[in-house]
């Protein structure tokens, strides 16, 4: 009897482990997805963009990173594109004209992210401005007191 | 001494902002959702093999000939794309013309999925390597898209439909229709 629940118990665990393989497409990866091109210009080129490209499934892996089927057939059309004359830049304007800002693993100055970009550069400048209204205040103060010896 | 009073009291409220602003953030649910920004832009130029017998493929010109249609973004290995299937009959029921992209399927799975849980399509068309898919900037399936007459794709439905996203997809062909 126990066996026979154990045994239950075993399927249902294997079936429950199971399920995301099923969610798997049977189609060989495309034919660039884990292959370099032959000119290794292109490959190196291509290869650079794919790592400054986020994957869609998981979001927080470049599609270089990426086993995801998705992020194969990214690679698959990353490198035919490039092999096909096109430059990084444009596969990425390509790629951010259908997914937005947000398919870029690397972060670029854009509309709605200049802020983040701006910011830390207004603290600084503000920083330097205290510190030099300061450094001057401190200045006159101790010429005053020499002034008063 | 009343200007530093201000100042320090100034950094509490600053901080207090701050942490309201992270509380706040985290109280909100997470959208994993990436929003395609092919909305309002013509459907991209493409031409798909039929994904199975006895249906025709799918090509950009035959979304264009003037009625509005659901493009469904679906595979026969995708679960959630089991559960819209009621919804997708519903659809169809009330007269809408749906057209799938099959995405790195085979037309035996395909068969297979259509005997089981029905077939709502006119057609439907193979995109093995994801170019369709990738080209309208969807990031998932199942998506669907609301495309006007014209090719213009209007509205993007991201997940499965479920029952009470039928009105609004209805509502969204109406538009479409304008």
């Amino acid at each position: 009897m126990t066996v026979c629940v154990k045994r239950a118990l075993f399927l249902a665990a294997a079936l429950a482990m199971a399920a995301p393989v099923i969610a798997q497409d049977s189609l060989p990866p495309a034919p660039y997805a884990y292959t370099e091109l032959p000119d290794p210009a292109q490959e190196e080129a291509a290869l650079h963009l794919m790592q400054t490209i986020r994957c869609l499934t998981c979001q927080s892996q470049s599609v270089a990173d990426s086993d995801a089927q998705m992020a194969g057939d990214m690679r698959h059309l990353i490198r035919t594109r490039i092999a096909a004359g096109e430059t990084p830049d444009q596969v990425r304007a390509w790629l951010v004209e259908r997914y937005g800002d947000y398919i870029s693993y690397e972060p670029t100055v854009s509309a709605t992210t200049w802020p983040l970009f701006a910011g830390p550069l207004l603290l600084v400048l503000l920083a330097a401005v205290i510190l030099r209204g300061r450094l001057a205040k401190r200045k006159g103060a101790t010429v005053a007191k020499r002034g008063a010896q | 001494m009343t200007r530093l009073r201000v100042f320090l009291w100034g950094i509490v409220a600053v901080s207090l902002a701050v942490f309201g602003l992270f509380a706040y953030q985290l109280s909100q649910p997470k959208d994993d959702f990436i929003q395609s920004a092919m909305i309002g832009k013509p459907m991209p130029q493409f031409d798909l093999r039929p994904a199975v017998e006895g249906l025709p493929g799918l090509a950009t010109a035959d979304l264009a000939n003037g009625r509005p249609k659901l493009v469904n973004v679906f595979a026969s290995w995708c679960i959630p794309c089991r559960v819209e299937a009621p919804q997708m009959e519903a659809l169809r029921q009330n007269g809408v013309d749906i057209v799938a992209i099959a995405i790195r399927d085979r037309p035996e799975d395909l068969a297979q999925f259509f005997a089981v849980y029905g077939n709502p399509f006119t057609r439907v068309g193979a995109d093995d390597v994801s170019a369709v898919q990738l080209s309208i900037g969807s990031s998932g399936v199942p998506e669907t898209f609301v495309v006007d007459g014209r090719g213009i794709i209007r509205y993007q439905h991201i997940g499965e439909i479920r029952p009470e996203h039928v009105a609004l997809l209805m509502a969204k062909l109406q538009e479409a229709q304008s």
